[in-house]
């Protein structure tokens, strides 16, 4: 049978151009599902010998209609879906939309909560840049730099799942509080990992930092100026990594961060090589903030005493009218927030994750939007990859750690 | 003492026909459609607003004019955040696009015009980015249904 069709069949995408500049040009299609990216992405790029002359970035191959879903369920259920943005560092997410949602509320969440809050913050910007670290290392070929580092995340993985009950999508966040409090001897198991953490990244610092490979493939490749950097959106390790300390946590502090000691890397020339010593940096600075919290955590309650967010007790749920109405209407209708809108942003471990919440009164968000540090340095990524070598967009690529499921949305 | 900077910006960038408020210690500024593109230049050039984070759409089918336009700056040096907001209409919905001022803007206008088919003028690439060529609607319209269908693409070999 012939299937032939006269008509041109639909592209998923439009590239922006099809031809090269010049006859000897060459325009390849790089993904979006390539072995060595770990992203759904597709660059088009123009080539001109190995040199990357033109690309053309496409991501929204995992856009999954993450906004229209949550405009139709409660505050509370869409958390599942919040989760699923960032997904090397779900609770980070949480924390942010939980934060937007109880400044629409005007709750104020209590002391335990917000150390609580804190410390598992920066315990997943552990695992995340654990991730984008190993990863792209290894697509330059450190296997057991790769090994090493995914060990600890494993480690991390297993020991939030104690805590919340899954290794990555965790679900833990709840408007006006947490899921629930920490099981017996958690935080000890958290200075082992901190302890083992050390001693592999001090490894890898040992295996990478000098090695001859690794400088050749990354430093003064990727390179963005401060100013380039801040006109084309870059935050978080990125911005960071041209020079200038721009980090929320420190410049406008929220949870606890403002208790705490630490500092905030920066590189020199905003390379490869620098944001990869920038996020090895961070975790360092993120595990003195972990045992600072360790000794600051409060007892006390966890969740605050508010009806209008907080689930009540199982317990009076079963034995009393008022607590078992309360909970149905908090399941079924959601929390009631009044209208107003807001945006809240959180120093994710890619950049300034931003929610925008619009409320018109009632359980459900009327607009949630989502300001997503993948998205907005998919828009700057040409700058990075245009001039280098058809080889240097993987070391780049790995570098920016693009996370499809916060970039497509 | 000095003025705080929140209150400069109150008091110089409210053009002819806007109105600013604070909303959770932001300021929020109500602008014309046609006097936007002038307030973020001067956001940019002389308030160090150097980072634009976002921009989005939020639709209220019942109201004229339809679409707010929603856009978040936010300085380095004040260590701040200034919501900018304008209405345009169904039938007209076109704003002046920010590309002059921010790299950042093309994506996010590519992706608030998928999503809502905003019109930027100025922005040369509004090819769909989120969606895929051929999409048909702006999915996050109210009037999106949920449950909508796409035709189907042939399948391509």
């Amino acid at each position: 049978m012939d299937t032939r069709v006269d008509t041109p069949l639909p592209n998923p995408i439009r590239p922006a151009f099809e031809r090269g500049q010049r006859d000897d040009a060459i325009v390849v299609s790089i993904g979006p599902s390539h072995p060595a990216t770990h992203g759904t992405i597709q660059v088009i790029a123009e080539l001109d010998g190995e040199t990357v002359r033109r690309v053309d970035v496409h991501c929204g191959y995992l856009h999954r209609g993450f906004e229209k879903e949550c405009e139709d369920h409660t505050w509370h259920n869409l958390m599942p879906y919040i989760d699923r943005l960032n997904y090397c560092s779900g609770l980070i997410n949480d924390f942010a939309y939980c934060e937007a949602v109880e400044l629409l509320l005007g709750v104020e969440i209590t002391p335990r909560c917000r150390y609580l809050r804190t410390l598992l913050s920066e315990y997943s910007r552990i695992a995340d840049h654990l991730t984008c670290v190993a990863a792209s290392l290894m697509e330059l070929g450190a296997m057991t730099a790769f090994l090493y580092l995914v060990m600890i995340r494993d480690y991390i993985y297993e020991h939030l799942a104690d805590l919340t009950g899954a290794r990555v999508t965790y679900t833990y966040g709840r408007v006006g509080g947490l899921a629930r409090d920490l099981p017996a001897g958690w935080l000890k198991r958290l200075g082992e990992i901190l302890d083992q953490y050390e001693m592999f990244v001090a490894r890898i610092h040992g295996l990478i930092d000098r090695n001859r490979i690794f400088i050749d493939r990354t430093r003064d490749v990727g390179v963005i100026s401060t100013a380039d950097a801040l006109n084309w959106g870059f935050t978080g390790p990125i911005l960071r990594s041209t020079g200038v300390a721009c980090d929320l946590r420190k410049d406008t502090p929220y949870l606890a961060y403002g208790e705490l000691d630490f500092d905030v890397p920066v590189g020199i020339k905003g390379d490869n090589y620098d944001r990869y010593y920038v996020r090895m940096r961070e975790m360092d600075e993120s595990v003195y903030m972990i045992r600072q919290l360790i000794d600051l955590l409060p007892e006390g309650p966890l969740n605050v005493d508010d009806r209008r967010c907080t689930l009540p007790e199982k317990r009076l749920v079963y034995t009393e009218i008022e607590s078992l109405i309360n909970h149905f209407k908090l399941i079924m209708d959601g929390p009631d927030v009044p209208p107003g809108e807001v945006y809240a942003a959180h120093e994710a471990p890619n950049g300034e994750l931003g929610f925008y919440l619009v409320s018109t009164g009632g359980g459900t968000p009327y607009k949630l939007h989502v300001r997503s540090p993948s998205f907005v340095h998919m828009g700057g990524l040409k700058r990075l990859l245009e001039g280098y070598q058809l080889a240097d967009i993987i070391p780049t690529f790995g570098s920016v750690n693009m996370i499809g499921g916060e970039c497509d949305r | 003492m000095t003025e705080p900077i929140i209150d400069i910006l109150q008091r110089e960038l409210v053009p002819a026909g806007g109105e600013a408020s604070r909303s959770h210690g932001m300021l929020v500024l109500m602008v014309p459609p046609d006097a936007l593109l002038g307030v973020a230049r001067r956001l940019a050039a002389e308030f160090a607003f150097d980072l634009f984070l976002d921009v989005t759409a939020v639709d209220w089918p019942q109201r004229t004019p339809r679409f707010d336009v929603v856009y978040h700056f936010y300085s380095t040096r004040h260590r701040m955040r200034v919501r900018l907001k304008t209405c345009v209409p169904e039938a007209e919905p076109v704003v002046d696009s920010l590309v002059p001022l921010y790299g950042s803007a093309h994506f996010m206008e590519r992706e608030c015009h998928d999503m809502y088919g905003i019109v930027f003028r100025g922005n040369a690439d509004l090819r769909p980015i989120l969606l895929y060529e051929g999409f048909q609607g702006h999915p996050l319209r109210k009037d999106y249904r949920k449950d909508h269908e796409q035709p189907l693409v042939p399948y391509r070999g």
